[in-house]
């Protein structure tokens, strides 16, 4: 059987084309204290503990300018593009703020009982005892992008500047310091080209930058490169997809689930499991997540999901419903090893899911994005006090190797590489590694780019059903319930070569949960080796997969992309 | 010249939006945003002020609604309003066209603008009806579905595509013109004017302020009640036709056309 | 009396508006429900008979203002007022169109009145007009009342039939005195033709083409049948962004919004992006060769088949029904 990795095939993308100098007119830069770039638990626990410390630091508030604390979010408000589980640890919502009762936080309701089946085509079988990575009682069932407006309207009101519509394209370095960030162009047309309404986009200068911008870090990994950052592993990621629905019996706990629809032969490494959570008496929320190292050029986490639906034991949870929400994600799955080898270089400082800062065996990250962005203004503000001029944020890095953060993270280090010997071998040493803390089985198994592995036209896709709109549903009804209504003549924004062979093609088609990628029909039918694809940038909802499988995602115009509200 | 601009926020229109059952109002819940029709309202404005066919001193834009609305105004003055005047009164809720109306006259009224310049509809219901009540209340001249604006010798001339094609017509100052989505590409704002944004004055009226008459507003005032709402008759399921012989198939489409009179 | 006063739209040369008409049928057929009288207001010097022949229509009595201009709502406001508060009407309709719209809001005002409109149906509840007016994109239907006398209906285009009962109706003649800012707007250009843009939002019949053309060449297909039809070409986001047609004529959640009586869909799947833009028309006619195609389950008629060669004979065939 031919197979091809989509790595032999990269995208038309310069990682230095967004590192430069600031390039307007001293005069027409936008001078802010703090850039912080995404809107999201990190970048906005970040702003709002920056602006508590503020209120007692009059000296240094004064020192910061009219804009001390600027977030810049590319989505239409902050929380359009955040999508996750999930299940939160309480633990950086306490810190940050103590005084809020808990009736006020974002969430649905504290998780109280749990439960772990391992699904087959057609049963569902209880884990008993549940393995111990899977507690969470006394985690709270939220939606991130509630918790992202949450978030902003608390900083707002403090005092920062939530820049919302607004992408982050440049990383504005000189002399190997960061000095903030450019704002994205709006108005271009389809080539590039200036519309009417061109509005170019501008420099913003800050003291300090921090980059928490997520699953896929767009001047992220560009810094990782030009500051040689990368950690001892590449990045990598599982692809999630999740829907809300409204449903006619409240559920009474958080329930996971591994195997079926997820095949379990080594040789297609579907890795993964779903997730369903209650939120609050009226609605749960369900999704699927599979690592993006699996094989099968056919398989589709989207369509996976929709085939888990039909299982009997998850479709009494719905039946009756109706879907009120559809939204994608990636999550970075690298773990310790993929982090940073560096959290901070002069003027800037990465925190979140950017940073791999994900426990993939617990599906934990928002608690450790949001004490990363905790982190990050407690040293800001130590470092500017000290000497405004001051560009060694340094002292970052030490408290999040000496944080929670990479304590839990690196105890299940070695999570991932298991499952690739097959499900149930994986599973008893991931037991077994969860029981001692990561010391067993030690070492470090190395990983490869998701895009370095070897695709193969297999069978996954003949599985999936037809949508049938009550239970099921197809790409592009889902693209729209997300929200998503981007132009259609703003320039692409996805960097894929446009003529590969047809596994990596199709790997693409399939992989896609908002069906930007298509093969044309002749080329399909005629059998031919190698294809066209067709991309349909306007579909995307920025899941960032692309750029594990061989791609790579970069931003298009601000306010552009999906607009979830409770995913 | 000062020109007020009407701006309302709606509900996104990526929200699915629904009516809350129990007020019969629409559920506003979910994600607002400015009304954007009201853009190309605001782009109107703004290309009258820099055009220079006429002086313009200022540019204020006009808002009803909850303490939320302050968001739409904002967005307004990013796009080019110099200020903006927010009116806000629990005693609002509820108000129909005619309520709604009234009120926003006499909000309107107390800036004494030139021209009142209104997106033709917004994206929540009430459709091209409201510029026509505001101008009567300000007895004023006025005109909807306007695509196209030319100042000339202090007066007005409009384009606008009627019943029977497109009709051009000269309307004298002081005016209110609402606007179709054809009149302009709005611009985007810069981020220096977004963040400019908050530091423009805001003014915020209560209905006395302005002379309101508590009874002529909210649902107390309102002349319209919604009774009822249900969905939709259900929709007969389609006719299939395989097409086997294609000239059978063809005669079957031209009857079918010519039942519902379509030839 | 609870008597119901149309608005009778007429062009340049005299002729009614069918909207128009169609309210006028409206109205006589709740008037008898509720035990009042249809009537008809006309501005401009219409001749006694084109006004007495709305009474064909149900009106029992036409007002003529003859010293009042057509074409702009706010002097016909002032004429709507007059007659309304003279006679004592309990309700003002309006069939659809911009005019009506416009008008129907100015009497909001100056009566102090309630006001619906988009109404596409009307009915009577204990002797009094309740409305149906589809909201959120049509998704529900709310019924509306009116708290007080009188109350104002806007109907939406094509919502009221025709109805030729027979009859003539009485012609009156009112005086107006037109309201200080009535005639500070001026029509210059009344009804201007531009053949060149044909705006899709407004066509009655549209051809929508879709992916199935197969290639740009494939609308042509879709212009001849359109041109047999008297009707407009429209497309969806995926041929528009492959360069077969122009935005111009792009139907869907990131194109236009279209309601017209007929939408023929040519190789067009049927994504709810595009059904968003077109799931309003009439009469929704089909033609994809996929059985499986989304647009089949909103359809009236759908044809599986192949476009090409189904579209031409459909063309001949319509154009052979016309001329014979």
């Amino acid at each position: 059987m031919p197979a091809v990795a989509p790595a032999e095939f990269p995208p038309p993308f310069d990682p230095n084309s967004v590192i430069g100098p600031p390039t307007d007119a001293p005069e027409d830069r936008i001078e802010v204290g703090v850039a912080i770039v995404g809107g999201g638990p990190a970048g906005l626990a970040c702003a709002n503990k920056l602006l508590q410390l503020l209120e007692n630091e009059p000296e240094l508030t004064e020192k910061l300018g009219e804009v001390p604390v600027a977030v810049i979010e590319k989505g239409k408000v902050a929380g359009a593009h955040l999508l996750s589980g999930a299940n939160m640890k309480p633990s950086a919502m306490e810190e940050l703020f103590p005084d809020l009762p808990k009736e006020e936080w974002p969430v649905y309701q504290e998780v109280t009982k749990d439960a772990v089946y391992l699904l087959t085509s057609k049963a569902a079988l209880p884990l008993k005892p549940m393995p111990p990575n899977f507690k969470n009682h006394g985690n709270y069932v939220t939606s991130v992008s509630k918790l992202g407006r949450f978030l902003a309207d608390k900083a707002e009101e403090a005092g920062a500047y939530i820049l919302s519509e607004t992408a982050a394209t440049k990383l504005l370095v000189e002399d190997r310091i960061v000095k903030g960030v450019r704002s994205g162009d709006r108005g271009r047309g389809k080539e590039g080209e200036e519309l009417a309404n061109f509005e170019p986009g501008s420099d913003v200068t800050a003291k300090a930058t921090v980059l928490a911008e997520g699953t896929v870090g767009h001047l992220t990994y560009a810094a990782y490169d030009y500051f040689d950052m990368h950690g001892a592993d590449p990045m990598r990621w599982e692809l999630g997809v999740k829907e809300v629905w409204e449903v006619k019996e409240p559920l009474d706990r958080v329930i996971h689930t591994m195997g079926w629809p997820l095949r379990k032969s080594p040789r297609f490494n579907e890795f993964g499991g779903s997730f369903i959570y209650p939120m609050g008496e009226d609605k749960i929320c369900i999704g699927l997540v599979a690592g993006l190292d699996y094989t099968d050029a056919t398989f589709s986490v989207h369509d996976a999901l929709q085939l888990m639906k039909t299982h009997p034991f998850i479709k009494k949870l719905i039946d009756g419903g109706k879907r009120v929400a559809w939204g994608a994600k990636t999550i970075p799955s690298g773990g310790y090893f993929s982090m940073p080898k560096r959290l901070a270089v002069p003027g800037m400082m990465v925190a979140g899911d950017a940073a791999s800062m994900v426990n993939i065996p617990t599906l934990k990250g928002v608690h450790y994005a949001m004490h990363a962005g905790i982190y990050a203004a407690e040293t800001i503000v130590e470092t500017l006090k000290k000497d405004i001029d001051s560009v060694n944020f340094e002292a970052y890095d030490e408290k999040v190797r000496n944080s929670l953060i990479e304590k839990e993270i690196k105890q299940s280090r070695n999570m991932r590489q298991p499952f690739s010997k097959g499900f149930f071998m994986g599973g008893a040493i991931a037991s077994a590694m969860t029981i001692t803390k990561g010391a067993f089985p030690g070492g470090h198994w190395s990983q490869e780019h998701d895009s370095e592995i070897e695709m193969h036209l297999g069978k996954a896709g003949d599985t999936y059903p037809k949508a049938d709109n009550e239970l099921t549903f197809n790409k592009l009804d889902s693209v729209f319930l997300s929200g998503n209504a981007t132009r259609d003549d703003a320039p692409n924004h996805v960097r894929v070569q446009t003529h590969v062979p047809r596994e990596v093609a199709q790997t693409w088609v399939s992989m896609c949960p908002a069906q930007v990628y298509e093969i044309p029909e002749d080329q399909l039918e005629n059998g031919a080796t190698e294809v066209d694809v067709h991309v349909t940038a306007s579909n995307c909802v920025q899941c960032g997969a692309i750029t594990a499988k061989g791609g790579r995602l970069t931003l298009p115009e601000g306010g552009d992309g999906p607009l979830y509200q409770e995913t | 010249m000062k020109i007020c601009v009407l701006v309302k926020e709606v509900p996104d229109a990526a929200v699915q939006k629904r009516i809350d059952p129990n007020t019969m109002r629409l559920d506003r819940s979910g994600e607002k945003n400015l009304n954007p029709f009201d853009t190309h309202a605001l782009e109107a404005a703004m290309q009258i002020k820099e055009g220079g066919a006429i002086p313009v001193e200022e540019v204020v834009a006009v808002t009803m609604g909850p303490s939320s609305a302050v968001r739409a105004l904002h967005k307004a003055v990013a796009l080019g309003a110099d200020r903006s005047v927010h009116l806000t009164d629990d005693a609002l809720a509820g108000s129909d066209v005619c309520a709604t109306g009234y009120a926003l006259a006499k909000v309107l009224e107390s800036e004494s603008p030139d021209l009142v310049l209104l997106g033709q509809q917004s994206d929540d219901g009430e459709c091209y009806t409201i510029g026509a009540v505001v101008a009567d209340h300000l007895k004023m001249p006025s005109l909807t579905q306007v695509i196209q604006i030319d100042v000339a010798d202090g007066k007005l001339r409009c384009e606008r595509q009627a019943e029977y094609g497109y009709d051009t017509v000269e309307v004298e100052l002081p005016a209110v013109i609402s606007v179709g989505d054809a009149i302009n590409e709005p611009r985007y704002p810069s981020l220096k004017a977004i963040m400019g944004a908050k530091k423009k004055p805001l003014d915020s009226k209560a209905t006395g302020d302005v002379g309101i008459e508590a009874g002529s507003v909210g649902e107390g005032g309102s002349k319209t009640k919604v009774l009822a709402l249900n969905p939709p008759p259900a929709k007969e399921a389609g006719e299939i036709i395989e097409d086997e012989d294609t000239n059978e198939t063809v005669e079957k489409i031209v009857a079918w056309l010519d039942e519902r009179k379509l030839i | 009396m609870a008597g119901i006063l149309v608005y009778a739209l007429h062009d340049d040369e005299g002729n009614f508006n069918k909207n128009s008409l169609g309210a006028i049928s409206e109205a006589a057929r709740l008037a008898g429900e509720v035990g009042g009288e249809a009537a008809a207001l006309v501005v401009g010097d219409v001749a006694d008979d084109a006004c007495a022949g709305l009474g064909k229509y149900g009106a029992a009595k036409v007002y003529r203002a003859k010293s009042v201009p057509e074409g702009l709502a706010q002097p016909i406001v002032d004429a709507m007022a007059k007659v309304i508060g003279d006679q004592g009407f309990s309700y003002a309709l309006f069939g659809g169109g911009l005019l009506g719209f416009e008008i129907g809001a100015g009497l909001t005002a100056r009566l102090n009145a309630g006001v619906t409109m988009e109404v596409t149906a009307v009915k009577v509840q204990d002797g009094k007009l309740v409305v149906e007016r589809p909201i959120l994109q049509d998704s529900e239907i709310a019924d509306v009342g009116y708290v007080a006398e009188p109350g104002i209906i806007i109907g939406r285009l094509n919502a009221f039939d025709i109805n030729e009962s027979g009859g003539s109706a009485e012609v009156v003649d009112v005086d107006v005195e037109l309201s200080e800012w009535s005639s500070k707007a001026k029509l210059v250009q009344r009804g201007e033709q531009r053949g060149a843009d044909v705006n899709i939002e407004d066509a009655d019949i549209l051809v929508g083409g879709g992916r199935g053309l197969g290639a740009k060449e494939g609308f042509e297909l879709c212009e001849q049948l359109a041109d047999s039809m008297g009707g407009a070409v429209a497309a969806t986001r995926a041929v528009v962004d492959a360069g077969w047609y122009p935005y111009a004529a792009q139907i869907g959640q990131t194109g236009k919004t279209v309601a017209p009586k007929l939408y023929l869909a040519a190789g067009v799947s049927g994504a709810i992006q595009h059904k968003v833009g077109m799931q309003n028309s009439e009469n929704i006619l089909a033609i994809n060769k996929d059985p499986n195609a989304p647009i089949f389950e909103f359809s009236d008629l759908g044809v599986v088949g192949d476009l090409h060669k189904i579209v031409p004979k459909l063309t001949e065939a319509i154009k052979a029904k016309k001329g014979g």
